[in-house]
């Protein structure tokens, strides 16, 4: 891994290679004052914490078990005691609200990062490689995106039944290929420069050029990805859980919230109304985010 | 250019075989033991065994495959354990009940949206042009599920204009858009993010490029540089995106038509998911990733038949 850095001491010139790595850091800093001056990812960047401070501290901050039933009080309208009314079940919609960002927020950044890791190999592998192995990728990777997110999702929750560990692998399984053509088009304008060229000329493995040269080169494009299928996470995960295939009751879960809700609609539309608010609030935040990313990542 | 339709024609078979081996892997290999599941846990090892044998499960994989892929192609679907009737007679019902929903919708929002997003551009960094793009931000980012349930609530139940659950229309104009316009907003919501975005860059782009340029400076009126050479341009890669948007479209399609008990080929993946019907959903889902395929095809090959660029190079 190291061999670049301690060739091109050994040599007293700097290469090209070391150069980059070198680079990375001030690079790093660059965009990051360049990221604080913009509004949009600010924004986006402050909705989003809001919610991953919420559902982190959700116990210390609710003002009500959400758990908590009260058969006096059911489908109550919203009111000083009750700020989002009750439920069918008297259950405070306020502190569900709350409560409900919890198990989102894990399930969609757990399928992002699986999403990512597989993605990043096999973008990696085959753009490195190119020829066959990169042919032979690519069209699994055609072949897989031919199915729409939602349904192959529903299909195999079908198959292997709903939990939240198989919504976690399906999203991550579905978001592999859409990753890889990401990272792949990165690798393919990266093999081609010279820091590249310079590493395999010093002997370096090709798992280390890809691991520690040509990745950290394409942390934009990453960046940006990751953000982009992070919210993509969130919307399928409600998805599924709104579809009963996905988190299940008691959880306070938006998705499942929602569906749960439809039954008093008529009568107590505040009960679906506050968590699909809050919903929307957090995939703008992350879309905004991704935004301002692009934007700045672009320059 | 007939070299390049059979190239992608070729390219279209094999991510085709590829999708049937994916579907095959999930919908039959990935429940295990057929014969456990379907006796319990109390069944004698020898009556597992049987009934493994009596459905071919014991089988090689291959020639399982085999089997089951020439089941599809010969049009030997099987039949559906809830609805009791056969299963290709009712998927390609269910579809063609979801292509009129989502037509109807694309018929209506495509238009509007490429006219947006290219009035947008023309005033880049105005009121109008951010005040659309926050909208559509917005709208890209509300769940079907969640605009869906708004807009039930609004014109359904609170309003009553329109009905809470919909059925295909008949023959009346009016009877379309009562019962297709409701189910069909939270696909048009999601629809016109993306299209209005996609015109508005191309239009960006092809303004700032230097044949626009050109032709402002030899002094044609702008109507004429607006319509036959920036829009000529910035309309193609557009056109592409809506072709990629249908397959979103049968995701949306699965919310919306649950929220508004439609019976497309998205309620129909819905019920037999729940209902573990596996010969209807694994044919349902074999037929949307066909369908999917074919416009991506189509749209490609649009896209080179009106792009002189390429049409004239290959």
């Amino acid at each position: 891994m190291g061999s670049p850095e301690v060739a091109a001491a050994g040599n007293g010139t700097p290469d090209e290679g070391f150069g980059a790595v070198r680079g990375a850091r001030s690079w790093l800093g660059r965009q990051s004052m360049a990221l604080l001056r913009s509004r949009t990812f600010l924004i986006g960047a402050a909705i989003v914490a809001f919610w991953v401070v919420d559902a982190v501290f959700w116990r210390a901050i609710v003002p009500q078990d959400p758990q908590a039933l009260n058969p006096t009080a059911t489908l109550a309208p919203p009111s000083a005691a009750h700020w989002f009314g009750t439920d069918d079940l008297g259950r405070d919609v306020f502190s569900r609200t709350l409560a409900g960002a919890a198990s989102v927020l894990t399930v969609a950044p757990a399928a992002t990062a699986l999403g990512l890791i597989g993605g990043i190999v096999v973008g990696l592998v085959g753009g490195y490689y190119r020829g066959l192995v990169d042919d032979i990728l690519m069209r699994v990777v055609d072949a897989l995106l031919a199915f729409p997110l939602i349904v192959i999702a529903v299909l195999v929750l079908a198959v292997l039944g709903p939990s939240v560990v198989n919504v976690i692998l399906v999203i991550g399984f579905v978001f592999t290929p859409i990753v890889a053509r990401t990272v792949r088009s990165a690798v393919l304008a990266e093999r081609e420069r010279e820091y590249v060229a310079a590493a395999r000329l010093l002997g370096s493995s090709s798992v280390a050029i890809m691991a520690a040269e040509i990745l950290p080169n394409i942390t934009a494009p990453l960046a940006v990805e990751a953000t982009i299928r992070f919210g993509y996470a969130v919307f399928t995960s409600a998805t599924l859980a709104f579809l009963s295939l996905g988190v299940q009751q008691p959880s306070p879960d938006w998705g499942l919230s929602i569906s749960l809700g439809r039954a008093n609609l008529e009568t107590a539309p505040w009960i679906s109304l506050f968590p699909a608010a809050a919903l929307a609030t957090l995939i703008i935040g992350i879309n905004l985010a991704a935004d301002g990313l692009h934007q700045v990542l672009q320059e | 250019m007939r070299r390049f339709v059979l190239k992608r024609l070729g390219l279209a078979l094999i991510t085709l075989f590829l999708v049937s081996v994916i579907l095959f892997a999930i919908a039959q290999v990935m429940p295990g033991d057929v014969g456990r599941a379907i006796l319990g846990p109390y069944a004698s090892e020898r009556q597992v065994e049987a009934l493994d044998h009596n459905l071919g499960v014991d089988r090689p994989l291959l020639v399982r495959y085999w089997n089951w892929a020439g089941g599809f192609v010969s049009g030997r679907w099987g039949k559906s354990y809830l609805m009791d009737e056969p299963v290709l007679p009712l998927v390609t019902r269910r579809l063609l009940n979801s292509l009129i929903l989502g037509g109807f919708a694309l018929a209506l929002i495509a238009p509007f949206s490429i006219a947006i997003g290219v009035l947008a551009a023309l005033k880049e960094g105005g009121w109008f042009d951010r005040s659309t793009a926050v909208v559509g931000l917005s709208l890209i980012a509300l769940p079907e599920f969640a605009s869906g349930i708004a807009v039930l609530v609004i014109f359904a139940v609170v309003l009553g204009w329109l009905p809470v659950s919909s059925h295909v229309p008949g023959a009346d104009p009016i009877d379309w858009f009562r019962q297709l316009l409701l189910p069909s907003i939270p696909l048009m919501f999601v629809l016109f993010g993306y299209i209005s975005r996609m015109a508005r860059a191309g239009t960006v782009e092809a303004l700032h490029a230097h044949y626009t340029r050109t032709a402002i400076l030899k002094g044609l009126p702008r109507r004429v540089v607006i319509w036959s050479h920036v829009l000529r341009n910035s309309l193609l890669p557009t056109i592409t995106v809506i072709g990629v948007q249908t397959g979103y479209l049968v995701g949306g399609l699965v919310v919306t038509e649950t929220i508004f008990s439609y019976p497309g080929i998205g309620k129909l993946v819905f019920d037999s998911a729940i209902g573990h019907d596996l010969p209807v959903l694994q044919s349902a889902v074999l037929l949307i990733a066909i369908l999917y395929m074919l416009l991506m095809l189509i749209s490609d090959i649009v896209y080179t038949l009106l792009n002189p660029r390429i049409r004239l190079s290959a």
